[in-house]
């Protein structure tokens, strides 16, 4: 066992924790570790842009924003922390700007925007250019930047380290155990302060647009040491997933022009929301595809639709609406500039489907993409013991790991870039300031016992079960079950088969006894985890009788602000037993009103 | 339709040297070479050992030799290689276990051409601006994923390691041509070191084994050319 010392220490290196990092490190002794390295971090998938009201080519207001991020949520985002988040957001992305991020051009040399989904002006109702871009790969330039910032500041790395469990003393937190995974030796980091930056766990449905990597491991290590967990039951599907794979097909094409279209040649969302059409929020436009592909309208009666950004459709649909150009002449694109805007998506479609978007329709349909739901953290990644949000000392999460809440109960397009960069940034600093006011815990005795506990069941099982059909199992009933439209029925038949699969999971012993790169033994430890936020997932969303944004249920299909206009908070305690406790939202400035796109 | 799999593999807590197992596995056309690796790891070998994130082409972690060209597996096809699959580490890195080689001299390669954004003078209140000519310039380098597929096949870099390698040399091109960038100079100092763009013999070998499909050897050669001219027109 190793032990080191850092005055702040991130666990993760996608955007959140590259810019916690970064932050921390200008005024204390930084790590970062992750279990990748840092440039094939999920948040490099992220294609279509950053949300920040710039009005670069169009009349534009951080309160626009915050009201556009508040009835996205369905209201269930905490409107104090949303109003932060949109007020920060035009200063970050300018500081990105400043760090060299290389995002498109308007013609004057400004950052360039596009619309995209849920985003308006708030007089007229109409979609607004708010997404700032680099052509469909915005994620991997926020990315790259920050990665290259930190070597520029450099701020130490250990890469390929995978965490395995928080370390808590007297309540504060005090370090964390890593696996290096080169060597399987185990670490111990010891640290004032711990700003987790994890991400996501979409791994545990069948159709995901997330990364192997995104198994919830932030959530499930800190479940462990009795944190709650937030907003579990609100997962996003995002509308637009190449169809089988689930490789996610930007919101950008959309905001480009595409148009979704059924089986029948129809252009169904004018159906489902007449005002903004194709550019609705994503649980809307879920939901409608799931509606169409039910009442036969499949393509082919299949599950799937047609994302259609050819350009000819392109321009037809936009005289229809009557869009136009910043200058006011028509929209009349050509295939070569819709390769120039989203060329990665191009290459996607040739490279998985053999199709070419520029002459054919890409089959889409609605694919597993973003938690909601994670740790409780208030907006400056102070991360919250209880519902009534006593501070745990020292303890930081941001990003997608992170429950704020800005997002509640539906996530707008371009608002996850912007968390990761807003939080990272206030998490790190924070965390840099509680590290100069505050001595180092002591470590607990023994600090790797509950790690090295953890480790031994999955190597010592007896071999009866294997994972990998638990993995399989349980990505299938939660898409069946647990996906777009829920009800009690099948909500309870998912937890039952998940608890059933938590069980057999101890029966399961991985082959590999070796040291070296054991990632048999790193992926079992993973489903863990997935396993244990599935169940969380379930259990909030049984207990939540009403539908609200990314949680439909049919035997309850209205939104209840009455008796929901609340925050679940999932403790699990050491027997495994869930409880829920709630937390009321937020609320400033905008009352709830029904929400039509 | 059903594939023959065969797989470099190296254990070294147990192997005196690496050898090749094969696998025969039901696969769709259409399915990626990984994930007939993690089906071989999920149901005939859960010692077998590779790195994988994405699972489509952005992240860079799976890059490997397939049938002996150099490929990220999760943007290889089965029906691009037929029945017959053989399956290797990249080449000039030392090999760890299996597929997983030894990236340290890659990133250390990397971090030796100043990859970051320099510009010294107070930032401005909003955005630098910068035309949309100017943005185009260096817009082919800025796809880089870091995956190690390019230098990994240049035959320079096996003869050394110590080249800086077309990666490297791709990441600082992405800054000497940015028009807002002010470390041009002491870039084009590097790459003018012993160990650096004159390694480049035009092999292209980079420029097919890009996933990314950037045109390398051209910005090699921008980079050669800016140097011989002492200009970045």
């Amino acid at each position: 066992m190793k032990t080191h010392q850092f005055e702040v220490l991130v666990v993760g290196a996608g955007g959140a924790g590259l810019m916690a990092g970064l932050y921390a490190s200008r005024t204390a002794k930084t790590a970062i570790i992750s279990k990748l390295y840092p440039t094939r971090s999920h948040t490099g998938a992220a294609q279509g842009g950053v949300g920040a009201a710039l009005g670069s080519l169009e009349e534009d207001h951080p309160e626009w924003h915050t009201y556009d991020t508040v009835k996205g949520s369905d209201y269930l985002g905490d409107q104090d922390a949303i109003e932060f988040m949109c007020e920060e957001a035009v200063q970050a992305v300018y500081e990105l700007e400043h760090m060299g991020l290389p995002f498109d051009r308007t013609a004057d040399g400004k950052i360039s925007q596009r619309p995209f989904g849920g985003h308006t002006n708030n007089v007229t109702g109409k979609p607004v250019m708010r997404a700032c871009h680099a052509a469909d790969r915005t994620g991997h330039m926020i990315l790259q930047t920050l990665y290259q910032q930190c070597i520029k500041n450099k701020v130490n790395f250990f890469d390929e380290f995978q965490v395995v469990d928080l370390l808590m003393t007297d309540g504060k937190a005090s370090g964390v155990v890593a696996i290096e995974i080169a060597t399987g030796e185990m670490h111990v980091f010891h640290a004032k302060a711990i700003i987790i930056a994890t991400g996501g766990h979409g791994r545990i449905w069948e159709i995901t647009s997330n990364a192997y990597a995104y198994t919830g491991d932030g959530v499930a290590i800190t479940l462990r040491r009795g944190i709650p967990a937030e907003d579990m039951e609100f997962f996003q599907f995002h509308p637009t997933g190449i169809y089988k794979l689930g490789i996610l097909i930007t919101e950008g094409v959309r905001g480009e022009g595409g148009v979704l279209i059924n089986g029948k040649g129809e252009r169904f969302m004018e159906k489902y929301a007449p005002n903004v059409k194709d550019l609705a929020s994503r649980d809307v436009i879920s939901r409608a595809i799931y509606i169409e592909v039910r009442d036969g309208n499949g393509v082919n009666g299949k599950n799937y639709v047609y994302l259609d950004v050819r350009p000819e459709t392109v321009n037809h649909y936009a005289a229809i609406d009557g869009r136009k150009r910043p200058d006011g002449r028509p929209i009349e694109v050509t295939g070569e500039e819709i390769l120039g805007k989203l060329p990665d998506i191009v290459d996607f479609c040739r490279v998985y489907l053999g199709v070419d978007p520029i002459t054919q329709p890409m089959p889409i349909q609605p694919t597993a993409h973003y938690a909601m739901g994670g740790i409780p953290t208030n907006k400056f990644g102070e991360v919250h013991a209880d519902e009534k949000k006593t501070v745990i000392p020292g303890l930081y999460a941001a990003g997608e790991v992170a429950c704020v809440s800005v997002h509640g109960a539906n996530r707008l397009g371009t608002n996850s870039l912007l968390d990761l960069i807003v939080f990272g940034k206030h998490a790190g600093l924070k965390a840099a300031e509680f590290a100069r006011g505050n001595e180092y815990q002591p470590l607990p005795e023994d600090p790797t016992a509950f790690a090295r506990e953890q480790l031994e069941r999955v190597k010592n099982g007896d071999g009866t079960e294997n994972a990998f059909d638990i993995a399989t199992e349980m990505k299938k009933v939660m898409f069946n079950d647990m996906g777009i439209f829920r009800n009690s029925k099948d909500m309870q038949n998912a937890l039952n088969k998940v608890r059933e699969l938590k069980e057999r999971f101890k029966h399961v012993r991985v082959q590999d006894t070796g040291r070296i790169f054991n990632m048999d033994l790193i992926n079992a430890w993973e489903l863990g985890n997935l396993l244990d936020l599935a169940e969380v997932t379930t259990v909030s969303a049984l207990a939540r009788t009403e539908s609200r944004g990314g949680h439909a249920r049919e035997d309850y299909p209205d939104r209840d602000d009455q008796n929901w206009l609340k925050h679940t908070f999932a403790f699990v305690d050491g027997s495994g037993r869930i409880e829920l406790k709630y937390q009321p939202v937020t609320i400033t400035r905008f009352t709830p009103k029904a929400r039509v796109y | 339709m059903q594939v023959t799999l065969k797989v470099f593999r190296y254990n070294p807590e147990k192997d005196k040297k690496p050898h090749y197992e094969t696998y025969k596995l039901e696969a769709e056309p259409t399915d990626r070479v990984l994930d007939l690796l993690e089906k071989v790891k999920g149901y005939e070998d859960g010692t077998l050992s590779f790195r994988r994130s994405c699972a489509h082409g952005v992240c860079g972690s799976d890059a490997m030799r397939i049938n002996g060209s150099n490929k990220l597996a999760c943007k290889a096809l089965v029906h691009d290689f037929g029945a017959k699959i053989t399956v290797e580490p990249i080449l000039g890195l030392r090999v760890i276990k299996d597929l997983i080689v030894d990236m340290e001299p890659f990133f250390d390669n990397f971090r030796k051409v100043l990859p970051y954004f320099i510009n010294d003078d107070p930032a401005p209140e909003k955005e630098r601006y910068q035309s949309r000519e100017d943005r185009e310039r260096f817009d082919d380098t800025t796809k880089c994923i870091l995956c190690a597929a390019c230098t990994t096949s240049c035959p320079s870099f096996w003869a050394s390691d110590e080249y800086l390698g077309p990666s490297a040399i791709v990441n600082a091109h992405r800054f000497i041509f940015d028009s807002r960038d002010q470390g041009a100079a002491e870039r084009l100092k590097i790459m003018n070191e012993v160990m650096g763009v004159s390694r480049c013999h035009t092999v292209y070998n980079c420029t097919l084994a890009c996933p990314r499909e950037i045109q390398i050897t051209k910005a090699i050669g921008e980079v050669k050319k800016a140097l011989m001219t002492g200009s970045l027109e």
